[in-house]
This record gives C-alpha cells, structure tokens and sequence, in this order.
C-alpha cells in the first residue's frame, strides 16, 4: 500500500513549506505523488527517486575520469587532504541540516580550517548591516497574521520564493488581516517590471543600483522635508505617495532581497533599509526580513553563533581561536587572493554559482564535493562524496527565513549504502584524529599548552 | 542600428532556473532555462538583431555567448539580465567591495552579435574553464 505522509518540509527555497503531502510507493523508494508543494519543490521530490543518483564515492583518476571508491577510502582521503592543507575552506551549506553543520564545525576546528556558508555570497551584506544596525523583525505568521501592507523590495518571490505571497503575504486570511488580498497593499519595487510586480497594487520602477538614494528619500519625506522632483527615477509625486501609505500602515514588512545585497552598496543598502523601518516605527509598527534562498541557509548563521561565536566566514586556520571578518575571511575573496589550499563544496554547487575567476582559483587546489546530485562543482571536483538529500532522505532541523526552526521529515530511503553529512562529516573528524595518533602529529602549540582545547560546542 | 551596446548587467533568479536546476544542470532545460539574456526591445532594435539571435556579452572579466531574448519580465533600456548560472557566471566580476559578495548585478558589459557561433553547454564552460573539458 502506497503511503501518505503529511506535514512534509521542503528542501528548496527559505519558505520551508511544511505543509506538503507525499504519497511514497510501499518499498519506501520512490515518490508517487507530491501535493502543496510548487513547481520547484515537486520536482526536488520527483527527482530523489529518479535514475542515474549516484550511490559511490567518485574520484579523479589521472586520465580525468572518476573511478568509485568506498566510503572508508573516501573519509580517509578527505581527512587527509585536510591534515595536509595549511587553510582549507568548508564552503558551502545551502542544502543540509543543522546536525550536518554541527558536524562540519567539529571537523572545521580539528582541520584548522575557513567555514563559510553561502550567505557568503547571497546575504552576508544583510549579517554586516544587521551587526551595525539592528534587526527590527518579525516571523512570517505575525506578516500573515497582521499585516496590511508588505514591500517587496529588490525581491522576486514570484520566481525565487514562490509560495511566499501565497502563504504569507498577499493572499492568505489571517487573523487581524481577514479580508486576505482585499485588506492588503502591496507595494514592488524593483529595476525590473517582474512577475512579482505584476502582481502589485504599486509598482515603483527604481534605477538599477540607486536603492540607497531612494531609502534616503524615502526616510527625508517621511521625517517631513522636501526631496528633488526625482529620485533614482522616480518621481517625486509617487515617493510622497508610497511614503503615505507606509506611514499609515497598521503593520507593515518590508521583504527585500539580492536587489540589495548584491548590487553597489551592498551592505549600506540593507543598513538604510534597517533605518527606514526604524524611522516609521515612530509613526505604525513595521518590521523587515530578509528572503533568506535555501531552506536551511538561515541554519549556519544559528548553527555556527552558538557554536562559535560567528555566523560565516569563519577562519580557524589560527587554531585557538575562530576570526571573522567579511571581505577577508570570505570564501570568493580568500579564493581570488589564492589564500587557501583545499575546498570543500558542501550542498551547494560553487562550481556553478561562483564568479568563474574564483572557481579557477579554487581549482589549483584539492576540490571535494559533498552533495547529493551530479552538479557543476562535482564534475570538477577530485572527489564527489554523495550523501541523502535532506528533507527526502534524511530528517533534521532546519531555520526558515524568520529563524523559525522546523523538524523536517525522512520520506524515502536514502540509496542503498549512502549516508548522511552529520555521519559524513564526523567519520571525517574520527579519521582525522586516527591519523593524527597514527603519525604523531602533535596540536597545536596553544591546544597542547591548554589554553584552549575547543571553542567549538558539541 | 550599431554593433556593439554597452548595457548594465544584472543576475537574479528564475523559476525556469529553479525547476530546471532540480532535474539537473546538465539538462536541456536547464540550458534553456540559463544561457540567455533578457534586454529591452529598444536595445534589441539597436543591436538590429533578430529574434532570439546570439549574441556574445563580454564584461570585465570574460565573455559568454547568449541567446537575446525580450522577456516576460521586463527591464528599461539600458539594463540587461542574464538568470542566475552557469552562464550568468562566466562574466560576474569576482569584487565583493569587501563585503565576500561578488557585483552579481550591477556591471558594464557590451553586448554585440554573435551570428554564426555556438552557445556552450554548462560543462563546457565550467570543465572547460579548468581544463577538464574533453569535446564531449
Ligand atoms: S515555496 Fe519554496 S519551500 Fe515552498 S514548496 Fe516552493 S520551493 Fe518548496
């Protein structure tokens, strides 16, 4: 009898939808039917359990072909690249859970290594301006619940997100906000006319790159003075207009995404987006969220705090101590600057998603991927390790975008023989210690002095 | 009409993108859905290309032949996307402004016809970039 499973995580984007139901066939091996999800998420779950997963470890043979290893030598090879390397970078983390960055944080600090995650190039700017400037938010169910107008800002949720309007934002009947999409306003604004604003009541058509212009304008009409007749191409009329609206808002939030972090500005755009909201917290209340992308990248930020004091970009090549500093612990930078010697590519695909320049640096050196699919950086890497796909084949803990966390469910069996990154990484980490006692590699000098044996929680 | 256009860039994601992503970045669709660039029809115009022509986008750090397209989502004149992606990543400059973020939007290219040449597929570009690429 085919089973149904319900209250179902998504392992796609930071939504996390839970409300999925998934039929799986009997021999829990395939998935029959995926309802709630969207387009992206059914077809996460639809190609768990398609053909061609790749159940092995693969490496690099001299004549470029990848030959199948077992898992001990895959451990084994990977500890050692890592006892070798003076900085290797563990980049990565998009697709995993909580547990399997609690492992790779262990394994960070053994190896002396940079952890870094893929906020890293997605919004890291949001961490720097929120350490400046504070970070006036909410969950999703207090904008569901409450509010009556919502910004999109430099945000395609439409695309990016694409149950997010539908849960949380324009259409759902909340319980201060029960006339759903009729009691709302929502307000787009984005260079481009996308399918977001499509559905807007205002669209505000801002030139590419001048957000932080437009914020200043925003911020000098709502304290009652007087902006030029255009601002960042747009007219005066429709900032005195948008400005209204926000201030008489019930509750608002502000939604903003990569039309901020990664256009000119970067940070100092999210920083005068964080002091707009303040700014109209004398008139109404009103939060701001980041569209966090990946379903856990919320997940290392929380993960990593606790266990070592820094959320990404974290160097431990100093060993008795974790430094963070964005622009030179960060994994695009220490690659164009060739100051590491080893990468790990862990649930997330470098190989694809970094400037090409960097992935030319990175690749002069050792390349490991852990990730379950075939991806760019696997088909470049000297050794692919395959692990379970969180949320299909491996339950865990994941954060949503507001850092809500949520236990996400096992709907399938893994393929046969393949594990988790939690076991992944801490075989690795026992690997490490067996070399270490097999060739007496001695710690370091301030671990062998007892000043500091672990800053990494367990 | 002229030959050449210098537009600015910018790279965000697609739904195409994403659903094509979780089949496989090796997939037909994912190469549809990734190796082309949306500009305005005016700019098109200008360019005097056709319909759906290629076209080679070169910024500071490389170039990446596209197909140019109008797109459901539209840009002013003078701005220009290419989806999140393999192709998209050929040609982001790698400068953060210290931040660990690449300028995945907001860069000068010039765009001009490529008639005649030949998108690459993903591993083309990624395994060709670091000399793993073997023709196939
Ligand atoms: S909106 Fe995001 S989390 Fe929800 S089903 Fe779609 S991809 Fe999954």
């Amino acid at each position: 009898m085919p089973k149904k499973i319900e209250n179902v995580g998504c392992p796609y984007c930071g939504v996390c939808c839970d409300d999925l139901v998934v039929t799986v066939s009997d021999d829990g091996r395939k998935v029959l039917e995926v309802e709630n999800a969207c387009a992206i998420g059914n077809e996460i779950f639809q190609h768990a359990s398609s053909e061609g997963r790749i159940s092995l470890p693969r490496l690099r043979q001299p004549d470029g072909t990848y030959k199948d290893i077992s898992y001990d030598e895959a451990v084994d090879y990977a500890a050692r690249v890592l006892i070798k390397a003076k900085k290797p970078l563990i980049f990565g983390f998009g697709s995993t859970n909580c547990e399997g960055m609690a492992a790779a944080a262990k394994v960070a600090e053994k190896a002396g290594a940079v952890l870094d995650n893929c906020a890293s190039i997605c919004h890291g700017s949001s961490f720097l301006a929120i350490f400046d400037n504070g970070y006036p938010s909410c969950t999703l169910g207090e904008t569901k619940n409450r509010a009556d107008v919502i910004v999109y800002w430099g945000s395609n949720p439409a695309h990016a997100h694409p149950r997010h309007m539908s849960r949380y934002s324009i259409f759902p009947r909340g319980f201060f906000t029960g006339k759903g999409h009729k009691g709302r306003k929502i307000i787009v604004i984005d260079p481009r006319y996308t399918d977001t604003a499509r559905v807007a009541d205002i669209y505000v058509q801002v030139k590419q790159g001048q957000d932080y212009d437009l914020f200043n304008a925003f911020r000098t009409v709502i304290r009652g003075e007087d902006i030029p007749d255009e601002v960042a191409g747009v007219k005066k009329e429709q900032i005195l207009q948008v400005a209204e609206i926000l201030k008489k808002a019930r509750f608002g939030t502000i939604f903003y995404g990569m039309g901020l972090c990664h256009s000119d500005g970067r940070n100092h755009n999210v920083d005068i987006a964080i002091s707009m909201t303040r700014d109209l917290n004398d008139f109404t209340k009103w939060t701001i969220m980041a569209m966090r992308g990946h379903y856990n990248i919320a997940g290392p930020g929380v993960v990593w705090a606790w266990t070592t004091g820094y959320p990404y970009c974290i160097d431990m090549s100093k060993k008795d101590r974790a430094y963070m500093n964005p622009g030179e612990t960060s994994s695009v930078d220490l690659a164009m600057r060739d100051e590491v010697d080893a990468f790990f590519n862990v649930g997330t695909d470098a190989g694809a998603h970094f400037p090409i320049e960097a992935v030319k640096h990175l690749k002069k050196h050792p390349w490991i991927t852990i990730d379950p699919n075939i991806c760019m950086a696997s088909e470049i890497s000297d050794l692919h390790i395959p692990v379970g796909i969180v949320g299909v084949e491996v339950p865990g803990i994941v954060y949503r975008m507001d850092n809500v966390p949520i236990q996400y469910r096992q709907v399938l069996n893994p393929p046969d023989g393949v594990i988790s990154d939690e076991e992944l990484f801490e075989r690795i980490h026992q690997r490490i210690s067996e070399i270490e006692a097999e060739e007496g590699i001695t710690q370091t000098s301030a671990a062998a002095a007892g000043t500091q044996t672990s800053f990494v929680g367990e | 009409m002229v030959d050449k256009l210098t537009l600015n860039m910018i790279t965000q994601r697609s739904i195409e993108e994403g659903i094509a992503m979780e089949k496989g970045k090796t997939t037909q669709e994912y190469f549809e859905a990734c190796s082309i660039i949306e500009m305005n029809e005016e700019d098109i115009r200008t360019l005097g290309l056709l319909p759906n022509q290629l076209v080679r986008v070169t910024s500071e750090c490389g170039s990446v032949i596209v197909k140019a397209i109008k797109g459901r989502q539209t840009v002013y004149p003078g701005l220009a996307h290419i989806p999140q992606g393999v192709w998209s990543n050929q040609i982001v400059p790698p400068r953060t402004q210290a931040t660990g973020e690449p300028q995945y939007s907001g860069f000068p290219v010039t765009v001009e016809s490529a008639r005649g040449e030949k998108r690459k597929s993903a591993l083309e570009c990624v395994q060709g970039a670091v000399g793993l690429w073997n023709g196939e």
